[in-house]
């Protein structure tokens, strides 16, 4: 046992005014999420609860099993867009007869569950988490297709979709579609590329064209039934695998279905002994200071997060600007790589490097604690082959086959974000804390090298330059670059996989890593060439 | 000298007399029928025989096999117990004659007691009041007791309010003797509804010596069967006392008696006393004079049936012992007993067991069913007989003090089964009434407004633990229990109590501790999966809980409830539609068994397909009336062709 000590003073003004400031920030975060839990709003809700139908969340919850918990993915996407904030799609890991399962459900009071170009991308994410992962996918289904303005965006990427269900099938991942109403036209290939399917009787309509388009398309006078009825689909057509009776019973027979499955994970199995941290995962709120200049001890949060606050660190005495070391989380063992001063130099980028290797001779997975302003610029680091060694970390994490989790606690600016596998190097999650900031540098530092720019532009064609603009310019840009950055603005761009709230860093890392074990988990053995 | 003893009989009494035979040094002898076979009677006993069959009449009344056991077994006595063959003549003139010892008084002593009829004529004669109506009841008899001759235990007895249900109630009355006892002579007296029972132990040996050991007072009844008894009676002046002893006293001497007996007295609210009936053997209820005198009376019997002679006078009554009987059976529906399995009877404080309590007090469990340990009994409460699970018996200085123990035992008690009557003994041994001697047989009638019911706030919170329990109860978990990003609903789970009553528990376990719908002011202090500690406004309790299948039990020290956790889901088969039945495979229709237009019955085979060289069954697929059938014999159908149609009813 190596426990880490803590230096947070809790009763100091620093820790009182940087909770004070999360606690706001969660208040906003809250507040976003009401959105997404309220679909369409009360007179949607209503209609459909009027049709005897459930919505999205109530099936998902009838679905899973008792006190299970559920992770819901990308809640805010579609945020800042002119879509409605969550995409009519509701998508989380859950835990069905004690299997985990990627869920996703259509939420039909949104535009009658349309698919709009932010739906496609968190429906092709929550695709993706279910492959790489190998999680059991089960798709609750009753969307009307694709949002038809917007086809231009969603038909051609759209194909993914269905190429993803069978990818998975082959794969030797199970694909389960529960179909609730409608599920036609393109919608038809869920089902039609699904290992399982459940129509609910009487409400279930999947076919590939409705009345108007066959008459259209041959004079055929057909009606939905027996174009695409679940009755039509279980007796004759046998797309239909189980008829269920009602939305209960379709729920009932995707539990049954899951069961049958017998699922087993392929990853290591964790410790199974529990042993919390010893530290107020509350006190998590006030670590991370309101304004991301100061630097904050990592330690602090690995201290609340991993089993027993119990940490070993490797080389603790070299690249001190990052911390690396080894624990578990919820039993599972990980390596952690957590930024200390924000920058990352030569020595932090080897460390990072050798220490990534380790992982993955050991089968480790990996995870990220973003806090960094990005790799050191300046005449000397440049000289002493900053570029070089940045790209060693790169390589590393490029390469690397084990699991990688990402956390954005505060700033993640430049190739920093990638060096610390920002979503471009496919971390299996990516989370968010509402303290985060993700973009290419600080707002001020983009507007200062804009006008840095400007005014060397200027200068270079004699003409003078105008302060009162530059700085007009300068604010301007600054704003923009500020909101560009918040976890809200990149969470509804699908760039991290939620904002979560500090204190469930533990509990979100948990069932993540329980996920991810349902696969295995293997290290590479071979990195691009290292260049010394 | 009896050396090995078979008792002919089942449950707490063959228990209760296998103790004594330890005591003495007397090897027993069980007898068991086909679903006693792992009974606990059967366990503790030295030797086992079955008695093949489960009905009673197959098994605990064939004398001819009990005697058959006790020669194989090398007994050399036999014990009825109570109840079965205890008061026929017949088996105990069997016994002696296949040269055994008999347990119990003179063949002639029952024959003369066992007819309910001539034994009142032999007590009028002995100058014992009796209670007599003519062989013709007028309307001035009303209101009248049907009772059967050879009865006991209430078995038979109806009461009959107008002389147009007296010819029903005779004959439903010679049915159930004649069934229970084997005998349908019935006979007819006096109902008096707000009498007292009254019953004198009696004891007599081979030598002359009759003791009256003590009065006990037995009005607390429920369908004219005994539930709470105790010792001595209270409230009797010295000299009605005196009486009654003396006419129980010539009643045993006026027959020869010999052993352990009973004679039963009515007091009639205006001071009559009657003589009712003479039990010759044991009864239910012995132990409340056994912790009261200190005598065990089984030790005593064995003596008897030894020839040993009696001290010349019985010891005094101490204090006060009563006794509760605890039965498998649901007072709030008209007493109906219950079966299933008891998981569990954990009677707390328990100071012996089918054992002399020693001095000043304590409390005594006789039980047939596994014992107070908690060591996992798990036996079945059959049809097949007594629906009696326990006794228990404290006995105390003075009768409060002994109600006192005795209800809170049975309130801390813990068991886990069918329903029971249990709550009805604490609310009965609670009850100011009671508690001022004022007991009489429609005791449980008259407050049973008091006596039944649930409390609902009580139930909700007992769900609500169970419900707990439950959210603690998972291996594993990486996450807190039911923990969301998103909330967006509570948990939702749905119980039955035993009422009925269908209870909706919704909670959610918070960052900032449990919210529980309905109870704002609920907390959970601490849970695990047998245990859930909540503080409800300033109070803290705990609830126990334990799971057997679909039900929970959830005690806390002095509540308990029965819940059925019911599925999220409506059970599918019965929400089945049903209706037509369509062909699963080409075929031919071969044979057809029922007829349009009439009522058929779920599962009921309406037709047969022949196909594939098999014969395939296509049967009704819930009750209702077959509207259509549209096939021949003959018909050759494809698949999906309707066979059927079947509306349900």
């Amino acid at each position: 046992m190596t426990v880490l000590p803590t230096r947070l003073d809790t009763s100091g003004p620093a820790y009182t005014a940087d909770r004070a400031a999360m606690l706001e920030k969660l208040a906003a975060l809250d507040a976003e999420h009401a959105r997404a839990l309220a679909g369409g709003g009360p007179k949607y809700v209503e209609r459909h609860r009027s049709r005897g139908k459930l919505p999205a969340r109530e099936r998902i919850e009838l679905l899973i099993d008792p006190d299970s918990p559920f992770l819901e993915l990308s809640p805010l996407a579609a945020w800042g867009s002119d879509y409605p904030v969550g995409a009519s799609l509701v998508t989380g890991i859950g835990v069905i007869e004690g299997t985990e399962c990627l869920i996703t459900a259509n939420d039909p009071t949104v535009r009658g569950g349309s698919s709009n170009p932010w739906t496609l991308r968190k429906a092709l994410r929550a695709n993706e988490i279910a492959l790489r992962n190998r999680l059991p996918l089960v798709n609750l289904v009753e969307s009307g297709g694709a949002d038809l303005p917007s086809q231009k965006e969603i038909f051609i990427p759209g194909g993914a979709l269905f190429r993803d269900l069978t990818r998975l099938s082959a794969a030797g991942i199970p694909t389960v579609a529960v179909v609730f109403g409608n599920s036609t036209a393109g919608g038809a290939y869920v089902p039609g590329m699904s290992d399982h399917v459940i129509m609910v009787k009487e409400r279930a309509k999947v076919f590939l064209g409705g009345p108007p388009l066959v008459k259209m398309a041959t004079g055929e006078e057909a009606d939905d039934e027996s174009l695409g009825g679940a009755e039509m689909h279980a007796r004759t057509s046998g797309l239909a695998d189980q008829l269920a009776l009602d939305e209960p019973d379709a729920l009932r027979l995707a539990r049954r279905t899951v069961h049958r499955l017998h699922w087993r994970k392929s990853g290591p199995a964790p410790d199974s002994r529990l042993r919390p941290p010893k530290y107020d995962e509350d006190e998590l709120l006030g670590v991370v200071p309101g304004d991301l200049k100061a630097p904050f001890d990592p330690r602090e949060v690995i201290a609340r997060i991993v089993d027993g606050s119990d940490f070993d660190e490797f080389k603790p005495l070299y690249g001190s600007s990052l911390a690396t070391g080894w624990a578990t989380v919820h039993g599972y063992p990980v390596g952690i790589l957590a930024n200390a001063q924000g920058v990352l130099f030569s020595q932090e980028s080897q460390k990072a490097a050798q220490f990534i290797q380790l992982a993955n001779r050991r089968d480790r997975p990996l995870l990220f604690l973003h806090n960094t302003t990005g790799y050191m610029v300046g005449r000397d680091y440049e000289q002493g082959g900053i570029i070089k060694h940045g790209a060693m970390m790169i390589n590393a994490v490029s390469n690397s086959t084990v699991p990688h989790l990402s956390v954005l606690m505060g700033a993640s600016y430049g190739a920093g974000h990638y060096g610390m596998c920002g979503r471009a190097y496919d971390p299996r999650f990516l989370f968010a804390w509402p303290s985060a900031k993700s973009a290419v540098m600080g707002p001020q530092q983009l507007a200062g090298v804009l006008s840095i720019v400007a005014r060397q532009s200027a200068a270079a064609k004699g003409l003078p330059y105008d302060e009162d603009a530059d700085a007009a310019i300068r604010a301007m840009v600054e704003q923009q670059i500020e909101a560009e950055s918040l976890p809200a603005f990149l969470s509804g761009r699908l760039y991290d996989d939620g904002v979560i709230d500090p204190r469930d860093t533990r509990t979100v890392l948990g069932i993540c890593l329980s996920a991810i074990h349902s696969g295995p988990v293997e290290g590479a053995r071979g990195y691009g060439v290292f260049r010394m | 000298m009896i050396t090995s003893l078979l008792v002919a009989n089942r449950g707490e009494i063959a228990r209760r007399i296998f103790r004594t035979c330890r005591t003495l040094g007397i090897a027993t002898v069980a007898v068991y029928a086909d679903p006693d076979a792992d009974a606990r009677h059967v366990q503790e006993a030295d030797t086992a025989v079955r008695l093949p069959g489960a009905a009673p009449a197959d098994t605990y009344l064939r004398a001819d096999l009990l005697i058959r056991a006790a020669l194989d077994a090398g007994a050399d006595a036999v014990h009825p117990g109570y109840g079965f063959l205890s008061e026929n003549a017949a088996f105990a003139r069997a016994v002696q004659d296949a040269g055994l010892r008999w347990v119990g008084p003179p063949p002639a002593a029952i024959a003369a007691m066992g007819s309910k009829t001539a034994a009142k004529r032999l007590m009028a004669a002995a100058g014992v009041p009796v209670l007599t109506v003519g062989p013709e009841p007028a309307e001035a008899d009303l209101p009248l007791l049907v009772k059967a001759a050879a009865g006991g235990g209430g078995r038979g007895m109806r009461v009959v309010r107008t002389l147009a249900e007296l010819p029903d109630a005779l004959a439903a009355a010679r049915a159930e003797a004649a069934a229970a006892f084997g005998d349908d002579e019935v006979f007819c007296e006096p109902y008096l509804p707000a009498g007292r029972h009254l019953e004198v132990q009696l004891l007599a040996d081979a030598h002359g010596t009759v003791w009256a050991v003590g009065d006990r007072d037995c009005s607390l009844q429920r369908r004219h069967q005994k539930v709470i008894e105790e010792a001595p009676a209270p409230g009797l002046d010295p000299a009605l006392r005196t009486r009654l002893h003396a006419a129980a006293t010539a009643a045993a001497r006026a027959i020869g008696y010999r052993g352990a007996g009973t004679a039963e007295f009515l007091l009639a609210p205006d001071g009559r006393l009657a003589f009712l009936e003479m039990n010759t053997r044991l009864q239910v209820e012995h132990p409340v004079t056994e912790a009261v005198t200190g005598l065990d009376l089984v030790a005593l019997q064995l003596a008897v049936a030894e020839g040993e002679k009696l001290p010349a006078t019985a010891p005094p009554a101490r204090g006060c012992a009563i006794e509760a009987r605890l039965y498998a059976e649901d007072p709030a529906r008209d007493w109906q007993p219950a079966t299933g399995t008891v998981h569990l009877l954990e009677v707390p404080g328990v100071d012996v067991e089918f054992d002399t309590l020693p001095a000043p007090a304590g409390l005594r469990l006789d039980a047939g069913i596994g014992s107070s340990t908690g060591d996992a009994p798990a036996e079945r409460i059959t049809v097949h007989y007594d629906a009696m699970l326990a006794k228990v018996i404290a006995w105390a200085p003075t009768r409060r003090a002994a109600a006192r123990r005795l209800a809170d035992a049975l309130a801390r008690t813990r068991l886990h089964g069918p329903a029971t009557n249990r709550d009805l003994l604490v609310r009965a041994l609670r009850h100011p009434a009671f508690l001022d001697g004022a007991v009489h047989t429609s005791f449980l009638a008259e407050h049973a407004d008091q006596l039944l019911g649930q409390d609902a706030k009580s139930a909700q919170l007992a769900a609500l633990a169970a419900a707990l329990a439950d959210a603690t109860a998972r291996p594993g978990a990486t996450a807190p229990s039911g923990w969301r990003n998103l909330p967006s609903q509570p948990q939702h789970k749905r119980y039955r109590t035993t009422d009925g009553a269908e209870l909706d528990v919704r909670y959610r376990l918070t960052r900032d501790g449990l919210r529980a719908e309905d109870h704002p002011d609920v907390q959970l202090l601490g849970s695990t999966a047998e245990s859930v500690d909540l503080a409800v406004g300033p109070l803290r309790r705990r609830y126990r809980i334990a799971r057997h299948g679909d039900q929970v039990f959830v005690d806390s020290p002095t509540e308990h409830h029965t819940l059925t956790v019911l599925d999220r889901f409506p059970d599918a088969a019965a929400q089945l539609a049903p209706g037509t039945l369509l062909a699963p495979m080409p075929g031919t229709v071969v044979r057809i068994a029922a007829e349009p237009g009439r009522a058929v019955t779920a599962g009921q085979p309406l037709l047969w397909l022949e196909a594939m060289k098999m014969e395939h069954q296509v049967t009704a697929p819930a009750d209702g009336t077959l509207a259509e059938l549209p096939v021949a014999v003959g018909q050759q159908v494809e698949t999906g062709a309707v066979l059927a149609v079947v509306t349900a009813t």
